[in-house]
């Protein structure tokens, strides 16, 4: 049973995905869209599940909304910090700087997440990583303590992403 | 001032301010010394060219936009990322 | 006065709060005087401002009668695609060494764009 299961879902996460977006994309809800979006979300993984030949990781879900809510919070709280930054500061005072981020995650889908978090926050753009991945290249657009964002970015989210994907 | 008129009103301005930025991004693409700026710069315009269709539908009322909104967003991605791609390896597709 | 006109006013805000967000960041494109400094400003306020456009956007069809959410797609594909449009200028940037240097790492590492690939070292050993 588990077997068919795995076989008929081979990529369960984007079976959700594929669903909602057929269901958004049609812009009103009806029981007949839900089944066809069903439908293409279980064909579509199923037909490309020879190109997908890892098992995608699990995460806490409920970790992962939390998560997710502190991440809008820091954007919409730092946006408005940049704007400030960008209007009021001149070039000369803006220290920018690059920050090296030591890294303790290893999973590459952690890594996209927290890369992908550190560039949304403004302030921080993630440019590069390390040959062997095990240092995140983060470019801060103003930062006079370039230590406080390092150790910001480890406490607040990969110590967060940690407990995430385990 | 009633609800609509203001809405009216917001639009309008709206479509000002994001011409304005749209302009200031093509400068930025005429005058950008490197490639990176040229393609942050094109990246820039395809996001206001969304937000202006995004505009031109709640001004019009109709939601026949969003499928050309939509649309604009991969294609400007796509593009973005085959730009930078082609300046990083010399190739798009190894 | 009735939900709608709260929602039309509350949309009219929606609307100036993204205009501005997508001024600031093209004022940053413009001023800003470093590769990469230019690169925060239009990435994400840019961003922000067109999710603002688009719940603006959202709020007005409520508040019309109808009911369209699909402009939640656009959000999420932007919000999903900038970290990756704004990394790959970056490694732009670091390959046409076009900003502040990098810098080094202990331990014989480097940053991945910097490698010399394969490829690459064949090619010049022809030439």
């Amino acid at each position: 049973m588990i077997r068919f299961f795995n076989w008929l879902f081979p990529h369960p996460f984007l079976t959700l995905l594929l669903t909602v977006v057929w269901v958004l994309l049609q812009n009103e809800f009806s029981a007949g869209m839900a089944v066809f979006g069903l439908i293409l979300g279980i064909v579509i993984p199923r037909a490309t599940a020879v190109w997908w030949p890892d098992r995608p990781v699990g995460f806490k879900l409920g970790k992962m909304l939390s998560y997710i809510c502190l991440v809008i919070w820091d954007i919409l709280v730092a946006n408005v910090q940049v704007a400030w930054v960008v209007l009021t500061r001149s070039n000369k005072d803006m220290k920018s700087a690059w920050i090296v981020v030591p890294l303790e995650l290893r999973s590459p889908e952690a890594l996209t997440v927290l890369a992908g978090t550190i560039t949304l926050t403004p302030g921080t753009v993630s440019a590069d990583i390390s040959d062997k991945g095990r240092f995140l290249l983060v470019h801060a657009l103003h930062a006079p303590d370039p230590d406080a964002v390092c150790d910001d970015i480890k406490s607040r989210y990969e110590a967060r992403l940690k407990e995430i994907f385990v | 001032m009633t609800a609509p008129e203001f809405l009216n009103l917001a639009v309008m301005i709206s479509f000002g301010v994001v011409a304005v930025s749209q302009i200031m991004a093509m400068i930025r693409l005429v005058i950008g010394p490197n490639t990176g700026d040229r393609i942050l710069a094109l990246d820039t315009m395809v996001v206001n060219a969304i937000g202006l269709i995004v505009l031109l539908g709640i001004w019009q009322g109709t939601r026949l936009y969003f499928e050309a909104a939509l649309i604009i967003a991969m294609l400007g991605f796509v593009s973005t990322v085959a730009y930078a791609r082609f300046v990083l390896r010399g190739d798009i597709i190894e | 006065m009735t939900m709608a006109d709260i929602g039309l006013y509350l949309a009219a805000i929606c609307l100036l709060i993204g205009a501005a967000f997508t001024l600031v960041g093209a004022i940053g494109l413009i001023k800003l005087d470093d590769a990469m400094k230019r690169l925060h400003a239009p990435t994400k306020v840019g961003t922000m401002g067109i999710g603002a456009l688009l719940l603006g956007s959202i709020i007005v069809s409520f508040a019309r009668g109808g009911s369209s959410i699909h402009e939640l797609l656009i959000m999420a594909f932007l919000f999903a695609t900038a970290p990756i449009s704004a990394n790959f200028i970056s490694k732009v940037n670091i390959h046409r060494r076009c900003c502040d240097e990098t810098p080094e790492l202990q331990g014989g590492q480097t940053w991945s764009t910097l490698v010399e690939r394969e490829e690459d070292k064949a090619v010049k050993e022809k030439a």
